[in-house]
């Protein structure tokens, strides 16, 4: 009973300590004073002029095409690549494991200032041959989708570990070509695995900063670039209430998923 | 029994340098209970799957009703299998399992529906159209997934281990149940076990395998009453295998005794394998039989009981309803009908797969 | 589903986009301006202003995984134990916290931590001591802590959640106290999660710049911030590569130790 107390207790402070910061921010935004030391009354003013702020809008633009973007295409590369990777021999398996796990392994600023020598040399070889190359949306959208590969290829693996291959040669014995038996067969039972990979590249995408930050070059400014550049000057209050907003948006979004029955986690766990 | 259906010609698979089917040759009838027994490594399952299109053969055709199907997929094949495991599809209904096939090939819904209520009256489960694999038992899961293979109207169901994941007494019942729905059917069953009671109790033929060879193709009864080598003996239930010497026709010489046998053809004083089944062996007063021992072991095993007695310096294994306690002396005769001579085993590589058993 | 041709794009993405880049980094860390062979570049972390960063990085991504190892742990086996391991309730911890901006996340405990901010006046209030850790190196190791926490969590919590109840039964079966269960039993077999949790939390403290600038007031330079000036304020590319390859050794280290002990148990997800 004390070991159950003191249990709850602990996780109660761990919670507090993940979402301290995050509650401070909520707060913020609603702070009608600009500065972030004093309280200055509630106000909805900074929600107002968000929606005026051009800057912050064009930047979440971009976050969030880039992360939406990104996604798809390392959920499409790294789902293909699990299924690949996992049907090839223990040898070339394992090398190639350990490839997709670079660029979760390594350091962000390492694989931020590679990029940034990759592109910039390519810059340089192509205005050779008199082609424009500079870094941007492209660079970034390039960088997202190799920093999420991995996420993707390690959430579809263990599925694919899990699926009873006579399931997909039982499709191909009643009739099924191959593209049908994957498609009706196999796909919907690592769907969950796949849908995993794509919200944590997603979430990942959306919250990267160092990459972002040595491959934007002079445009496409992301969130989180944007909040860099204005360290100096000051956050803007308005960024506040934009995070506040995305929090709560994905958080009702939670919420909802896990409160729907627990019908399927029920059937995946026995399985 | 009826035609020709398949025909299994030539056929060798190498897997990783290790040669799980050597110029393998069988067929298979219209009509036919088929079991492929042996132990595991056999090359049974291969087999199978070469039949049902998983598996291309490096060597040798497959040849459906004339036409060589070797390197045609699974799906456009006229057979179909039940898995080991069942392979449901855990995300669909029974309905949609069972639909799968009919589906793919375009039938129409009417016809789709009438198709899965037949199937699911067959294997008994009539009603169970909306559950989910996962809330069914074992047996029904097997049920159904008989039940996906037949509504595609294959010639051919081939079976891999089906019941080996179930209890005994549901085991048994399902070897009913599958000898029923083969009658019904009228089609042909290609059924692999390692369990040689299932191969028995259901097949119209056994093809005995060991090391990618076919041992023996026979009747139940074939098979059981005379094998053809000591590993067939062994396999199909207890044996007593002895080492001996055919003296001339119908007298072999065991550990220096005489026995007399009814076989003939062997030549003169050529070492052969002797094979005694353990409920030939017959038990009496000392002094009355070929020769005496000693009881050493007794189990009871219910329907009787099971004793080793040490005679000549070795044990023989006897089953008998009469119980003799351990340490009686014993005298052991056996019928000449019931003594089976077998040649020795050619090469040494099959003789070190007997001792392997 | 067998065919090769699948793993192709992804394997050209990767050669083109992960093997290439880190190529340029040894390319340029073992060469000059003038592209010719030189050890120069490594040899620039000698330098007192460069190795005192490394030392401070070393020193200060030491104590953090220290100290996430020890809060992790106990939480580890708390949530294991518990029903809400079971639920959603792992995502909205480690999750969730990410759709608020990294920077902005961590900019909040400067209002937190600073000079009469939140927890200073609750220390005052409390009669405790001033509460001063703004723009130190301990501001720093609080910022690595937090940013980094659930990655220690998460493998350990994963292999732990994994160990089948009836080996701690056999355990406790065996005559095992409570304590000598966890201390034979289960930490042995949660030794993978530990691993991989220390390399994940390791070598983003030992790397971060972002951190340092936030917390540290920019007066704090770790070999992140170093590395970070070399190439954004364009002192040198390849100086900046060298000390990059110099921290290259410790991931890679870092990564053998963690392919040693952990065969997959340990994922982070």
């Amino acid at each position: 009973m004390i070991r159950k107390t003191i249990s709850r207790i602990y996780l109660v402070l761990i919670v507090l300590f993940l979402y301290a910061p995050i509650g401070t921010l909520m707060v913020l935004s609603f702070n009608d004073s600009r500065t972030s030391v004093k309280w200055g009354g509630f106000s909805l003013k900074w929600y107002q002029r968000l929606l005026e702020n051009e800057t912050i809008l064009a930047a979440l633009g971009n976050t969030l095409l880039i992360a939406v973007l990104s996604a798809v295409i390392a959920t499409l590369l790294g789902t293909s690549a699990a299924i690949a990777i996992h049907h090839m021999k223990k040898r070339s398996q394992s090398i190639c494991m350990s490839i997709v796990n670079i660029p979760m392994l390594n350091a962000e600023i390492v694989t931020g200032i590679a990029f940034m020598l990759l592109f910039i040399t390519m810059g340089n070889l192509l205005s050779i041959v008199g082609i424009h190359f500079e870094m941007g949306f492209g660079t970034v959208l390039i960088g997202h989708i190799t920093f999420n590969l991995p996420y993707v290829v390690l959430s579809v693996m263990p599925r694919l570990k899990q699926l009873n291959l006579s399931m997909y040669e039982a499709a191909l014995d009643l009739g099924a070509g191959e593209g049908q038996a994957f498609f009706r067969i196999v796909l919907p039972d690592i769907m969950p695995g796949v849908l995993s990979g794509f919200l944590l590249s997603f979430t990942m995408s959306l919250d990267d900063f160092v990459i972002t930050h040595f491959v934007k070059g002079l445009g496409a400014d992301t969130l989180s670039t944007l909040i860099y550049s204005e360290l100096r000057k000051g956050i803007k209050p308005e960024m506040y209430a934009l995070s506040t907003i995305m929090f709560l948006a994905v958080f009702v979004v939670l919420v909802f998923i896990n409160l729907r029955p627990q019908e399927m986690s029920m059937t995946d766990r026995r399985r | 029994m009826g035609n020709r259906l398949i025909d299994l010609q030539h056929i060798t698979k190498i897997y990783d340098g290790h040669k799980v089917l050597d110029d393998l040759n069988l067929y298979f009838n219209e009509n036919e209970f088929l079991t492929l027994l042996g132990p595991s490594g056999c090359g049974k399952t291969t087999t199978l799957r070469i039949l049902g299109g998983f598996e291309t053969p490096d060597e040798g055709r497959v040849i459906f009703s004339g036409e060589d199907i070797t390197s045609l997929p699974p799906n456009k094949r006229q057979l179909n299998t039940v898995f080991q495991k069942y392979a449901l599809f855990t995300h669909m209904n029974i309905a949609e399992n069972i639909a799968f096939g009919l589906k793919i090939s375009g039938k129409s819904k009417t016809y789709i529906n009438d198709k899965i209520k037949y199937a699911l009256k067959l294997v008994n489960l009539d009603g169970y159209e909306k559950r989910m694999p996962d809330s069914l038992s074992g047996g029904q899961q097997q049920r159904i997934a008989i039940a996906r293979a037949i509504v595609n109207e294959p010639k051919i169901l081939l079976l891999d281990e089906p019941l080996g994941a179930l209890d005994l007494k549901l085991r048994q019942e399902m070897q009913y149940e599958l000898i029923r729905m083969k009658n019904e059917l009228g089609i042909t069953f290609i059924y692999v076990t390692h369990d040689q009671e299932e191969a028995l109790t259901m097949s119209d033929t056994i093809v005995v395998m060991n090391q990618g060879y076919i041992q023996q193709i026979g009747t139940p009864e074939d098979i059981y009453n005379e094998p053809t080598n000591a590993f067939v003996a062994d396999f199909i239930g207890d044996s007593n295998i002895f080492p001996g010497i055919m003296l001339e026709d119908k007298v072999v010489e065991i550990f220096g005794i005489v026995f007399h046998c009814v076989d003939t053809g062997f030549g003169r004083n050529q070492p052969v394998d002797v094979v005694i089944r353990p409920e030939d062996v017959e038990l009496g007063t000392p002094g009355t039989g070929t020769l005496d021992g000693v009881v050493s072991h007794l189990i009871f095993k219910g329907v009787h009981y099971e004793m080793e007695v040490t005679a000549c310096g070795r044990e023989w294994l006897v089953q008998s309803t009469k119980m003799h306690p351990v340490g009686e002396q014993v005298s052991i005769h056996v019928d000449p009908f019931n003594i089976q001579i077998m040649n020795k085993p050619e090469s040494e590589d099959e003789e070190a797969v007997v001792l392997d058993v | 589903m067998y065919r090769k041709s699948l793993s192709y794009p992804y394997l050209i993405w990767a050669a083109a986009f992960i093997i290439i880049p880190l190529l340029f980094i040894a390319y340029y860390g073992l060469t000059d301006k003038s592209g010719a062979f030189t050890l120069a570049n490594l040899a620039a972390i000698a330098t007192a202003e460069h190795s005192k960063a490394l030392f401070l990085s070393l020193g200060l991504s030491f104590l953090s995984t220290a100290i996430c190892l020890l809060l992790a742990y106990p939480l580890a086996l708390i949530l294991s134990n518990s029903r809400f391991g079971r639920s959603g309730f792992i995502i909205f911890l480690f999750i969730l916290p990410m759709w608020m901006n990294f920077l902005l996340r961590t900019l909040a405990w400067v209002v937190l931590l600073d000079t009469n901010g939140v927890l200073d006046s609750l220390f005052q209030m409390l009669g405790l001591p001033r509460f001063k850790i703004i723009n130190t190196p301990a501001a720093i190791v609080f910022g690595m802590v937090y940013d980094f926490l659930p990655f220690m969590i998460l493998p350990i919590y994963n292999v732990i959640s994994k160990i089948d109840v009836n080996v701690i039964n056999a355990a406790r079966d065996l005559g095992a106290n409570s304590f000598q269960t966890l201390y034979k039993v289960i930490f042995p077999l949660s030794l993978p999660g530990i691993i991989s949790g220390i390399t994940m939390v390791f070598i983003p403290s030992l790397t971060t710049f972002v951190i340092s600038t936030l917390l540290g007031g920019g007066k704090i330079l770790l070999i992140g911030n170093v590395i970070e000036q070399e190439f954004m304020k364009g002192t040198s590319w390849h100086v900046g590569s060298g000390l990059s390859l110099v921290l290259m050794l410790f991931i890679i280290l870092s990564m053998i130790l963690s392919s040693k002990y952990d065969h997959g148990e340990g994922n982070v997800l």
